[in-house]
């Protein structure tokens, strides 16, 4: 592994930690603390399922499990003062469960598995401790989408622009299951400003750099930043997974909510941003004066103006080069997902392990379902106190599993377990036998010859 | 390979009925080989793959590596005897392994100039050729059927509109590949992909060659490596471990990695010579980091070695970026998260092996992303910033329409160049390839100047 890329881990692991504290739109009755947080790991954490994940069937009876295989991940523990610590390994649950209660970390991170057990590396060659599996991951923020939204700026969210993450996901995860063909996927709120990705396909783990970033590259349009103004460039008509995109997905989404939630043409600084991105003068020209004159309609201006836009666009009317998808690029610059490249590029890269607290929200970090993703509501995740209190309610009535069960984090541990880990291990242990399987016919061929 | 004597078998394809031109170099031939030849055919190849590099980091486009690895091949990989080229071509290759198989930056780099070399020879074969090479790597990939054919006509017809051919006809032939065996394809979205299969047409089956190629020599690599280590080495100490070993050092071409002329740039001149000597994408990142205190990574990594390559030696560097950082994250934070990377950069930390400066077609080709500083300024900016930026340089009038002209036209580099020039009064004849060649040319002409007001 080269230095570089322990480096962008840990730039990763930096990002909730860099900037200074800022209010939130959403509301939290009590901030977080490392009490509350204690509270959880004893009572709430799911241990047990997240080291069935982690294990993807190894840590069955079958003798083709690979009973090194859990014990080969590299754990970090972020502690409460800014510490972290990397290349932690567990091999069992008690372990696993045994170092979180003792440590208390603030934030868990899950890197990849390796050739040899992490915690042992120094005792390894450079060229003996390599990564050899890891989920392909995604990481999706909300403050890279500044430049678009204007009812919130960096780690603030609100109902208006969280809907940019509902049509991410719904984007991302079609082209991850129809296009690639991955089954195994897991979105994850990341308990603040966005949301993480985890595709655990046996096929998507074995991945090697090269090809996670074909497919980051592949998932990968919008290219700007405050330096370039055309966000998103395109040469010809769309490949077919943007078509599919644009059509099934981010039109209607820009057309019939974001244009009004943002207010996208309601003055003049934001339409000129939209007018920035068209190429020709003559088109720009008729459109500012269409709109100066700012006589009432019983449109609303949004409609209106996007109307006018598009119609003069579309017309024909104007040939010029590099204006013909121009509609088409305000859309994707607008709306497309925009992926943290260097996350998904990298083996060896850490991201946040699901079930954390963020702890400048106290949010948990619950899986979302792609299928029923425009449901999820950020200021309704359950929160470390709101949790606790449940706990103190329900106390004296149940016990053990059913604790959590019963709270407000139950149904996510429920969508989790029955839709994500079940068919996941399922298809782990059919793996498993049937590589065995022709191991052992291998062997037996080698044999008879 | 046996070296005067010749007595091994080898099962290397003798009674194939297609020979292809391109050999697979897939096992070491029964040829004998004398000393001398061993060495001047190992030479020549190595000529060829420097000048490849050595193009690749100018920036060079595609047809032109093409039209410059033909070049070379000819001047360097001839032989007298026709009968004897091909055999020359698997000598040398075999050689070179042994070279390049000992560390693995050698590997790296002989990986990837052998792979550019074969695709580019790949290219100028016939489709018979080709169709040759793909029988002979036996690649188990099913032709679309015509049945087949017609469900997915309408996306693949999508593809190649998008990527600006004429829609395919039902006789192109495509061929369902994992889209795994064609990273390169997929990234740029160049085929149609359905529940993990690419739908390879046959005018793209170069890249799944390629692929081929590249996974079997990187192995073959490894497996030379062990060899080398556990025998060759010793079997060969008094004839051919010398010649091996001087040879992996025998040629280097323009490297920046370790500052060369105008050696050392101290921190209390460093931003007066940033005004004058680094070129925009330079300029850029540093004012960025005056200004912000941060850099994420591709602009800490481009700037960084950038002034690794111009003589900022590691104590200043590190005193320079702790002097930022720490005003944004703490000093402490600077200690414990980024000190590493900077001596890792200058090869301190980790596999101590140094970082080489960017080249212009790198940090051109790379794709900044929100917040990203790093990049190329005249293919990264929006014109109205660029021409901010420009005029901070102190370019107008016509030397910057000039200047704009060219990076609209996509000529970024020779932008670059027309910038130099304005901003130095003098000529840049070689043009820009290379960060750390603007601040060297720059520095010189700034030298020459003084010279000549104080004789
Ligand atoms: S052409 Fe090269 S030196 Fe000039 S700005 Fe671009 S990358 Fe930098
Ligand atoms: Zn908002």
């Amino acid at each position: 592994m080269t230095m570089e890329e322990v480096e962008n881990g840990r730039d990763d692991m930096l990002i909730d930690g860099i900037e200074p504290k800022q209010n939130q739109n959403i509301e939290i009755p009590e901030e977080f603390n490392a009490n509350y947080l204690r509270a959880y790991y004893a009572k709430l954490f799911p241990y047990t399922d997240m080291f069935k994940w982690m294990s993807y069937g190894n840590d069955g009876r079958h003798p083709g499990c690979d009973q090194s295989y859990v014990g080969r991940r590299e754990i970090s523990f972020t502690l409460e003062n800014d510490i972290y610590t990397r290349f932690l390994s567990f091999n069992s649950i008690t372990e696993l469960e045994k170092a979180i209660k003792e440590k208390c970390p603030f934030k868990i991170d899950i890197g990849a598995v390796y050739s040899v057990d992490p915690a042992k590396k120094d005792a390894y060659s450079q060229n003996a401790f390599t990564p050899v599996e890891r989920e392909l991951v995604f990481d999706i923020d909300i403050s890279d989408y500044d430049d678009v939204r204007f009812c919130c700026s960096g780690a603030n969210v609100c109902s208006q622009c969280w809907p940019l993450m509902t049509v991410a996901i719904k984007v991302i995860d079609t082209a991850l299951r129809d296009d690639f063909g991955f089954n195994h996927i897991l979105w994850v709120y990341s308990g603040r400003r966005g949301v993480h990705c985890w595709v655990c396909d046996g096929k998507a783990r074995r991945l090697n750099n090269e090809q996670r970033a074909a497919i980051t590259e592949y998932l990968h349009v919008y290219k700007g930043n405050e330096n370039s103004n055309k966000k998103v460039s395109l040469m010809g008509p769309l490949h077919p997974f943007l078509a599919r995109s644009y059509t099934e997905v981010l039109k209607d989404f820009f057309e019939e909510k974001f244009i009004y939630s943002q207010e996208l043409f309601s003055n003049e600084e934001r339409y000129e941003k939209i007018l920035e991105m068209i190429p020709e003068e003559s088109v720009t020209s008729e459109l500012r004066g269409k709109w100066l004159d700012n006589k009432r309609s019983r449109d609303d201006v949004n409609m209106a103006r996007w109307g006018h836009l598009k119609q003069l666009l579309q017309s024909g009317k104007h040939k010029a080069q590099g204006i013909r998808r121009c509609v088409e690029e305000i859309v994707l610059s607008f709306t497309y997902p925009r992926l943290d490249k260097e996350v998904s590029k990298h083996m060896n890269h850490l991201l946040k392990a699901p079930f954390c607290v963020h702890p400048k929200t106290g949010h948990v970090c619950i899986p979302i379902d792609p299928n029923h993703c425009e449901e999820f509501d950020p200021s309704a995740v359950p929160t470390l106190s709101k949790l606790l209190e449940e706990l103190n309610r329900g106390g004296l009535r149940s016990e053990g599993e059913d604790e959590l069960e019963n709270t407000s984090l139950g149904k996510s541990i429920r969508y989790f377990r029955s839709s994500f880990l079940q068919p996941l291990l399922k298809s782990c242990k059919e793996e498993i036998e049937s590589s065995y399987a022709a191991k052992t016919q291998q062997s037996k061929n080698t044999l008879s010859w | 390979m046996e070296i005067v004597r010749s007595q091994r078998k080898s099962s290397f394809p003798s009674s194939d009925i297609v020979v292809p031109t391109i050999p697979l170099y897939r096992s070491t031939p029964a040829l004998e080989v004398r000393l001398e030849e061993f060495e001047l055919y190992a030479v020549q190849r190595l000529r060829v793959l420097h000048g490849i590099s050595d193009g690749l980091s100018r920036g060079k486009k595609p047809d032109e590596i093409q039209k410059l690895v033909k070049d070379l091949w000819k001047v360097n990989m001839m032989h007298p005897d026709a009968s004897e080229v091909v055999n020359k071509d698997i000598i040398s290759h075999f050689v070179l392994r042994l070279v390049y198989c000992r560390e693995e930056e050698l590997r790296k780099w002989f990986l990837s100039m052998e792979t550019t070399l074969f695709c580019n020879r790949l290219q100028l074969e016939t489709p018979e050729a080709q169709r040759a090479l793909w029988d002979e790597f036996g690649l188990p990939y099913k032709a679309v059927s015509i049945a087949e054919y017609e469900s997915v006509k309408d996306k693949l017809n999508q593809v190649a509109r998008a990527i600006g051919q004429s829609s395919s006809s039902a006789d192109t032939i495509f061929y369902k590949v994992p889209f795994e065996e064609v990273p390169d394809l997929v990234a740029k979205r160049k085929v149609f992909v359905q529940k993990g299969i690419a739908y390879v047409a046959t005018n793209q089956v170069i890249s799944i060659l390629m692929t081929q190629y590249r996974s079997h020599l990187s192995k073959a690599l490894a497996l030379t490596y062990r060899k080398w280590n556990s025998m060759i080495r010793e079997q060969e100490k008094d004839r051919l471990t010398p010649i091996v070993e001087a040879l992996s050092t025998s040629y280097l071409g323009p490297d920046y990695s370790q500052p060369r002329e105008y050696a050392e740039l101290s921190l209390k001149d460093i931003d007066q010579v940033a005004k004058r000597s680094f070129p925009l994408c330079m300029r850029h990142l540093f004012e960025k980091l005056r200004e912000d205190h941060h850099l994420k990574h591709g602009g800490r990594m481009q700037l960084g070695l950038f002034l690794k390559g111009v003589g900022l030696k590691l104590d200043d560097a590190l005193a320079f970026w702790k002097a930022e950082f720490s005003r944004k994250v703490g000093a402490d934070r600077f200690d414990k998260e980024y000190a590493y990377s900077i001596r890792h950069n200058y090869g301190k930390e980790g596999k101590r092996t140094d970082y080489t400066p960017y080249s212009c077609q790198k940090i051109i080709s790379s794709t900044p992303g929100v917040g990203d500083h790093h990049g190329c300024p005249y293919r990264h900016f929006s014109l109205e910033n660029l021409r901010v930026a420009l005029a901070k340089m102190g370019v107008g009038g016509r030397a910057l329409e000039e200047v704009i002209d060219k990076t609209q036209n996509r000529h970024y580099q020779l932008a670059c160049t027309l910038t130099f020039e304005a901003v130095h009064g003098a000529s840049c004849d070689a043009g820009v390839n290379h960060p750390n060649q603007y601040y060297i040319d720059s520095k010189r002409i700034m030298e020459s100047k003084n010279n000549s007001k104080s004789p």
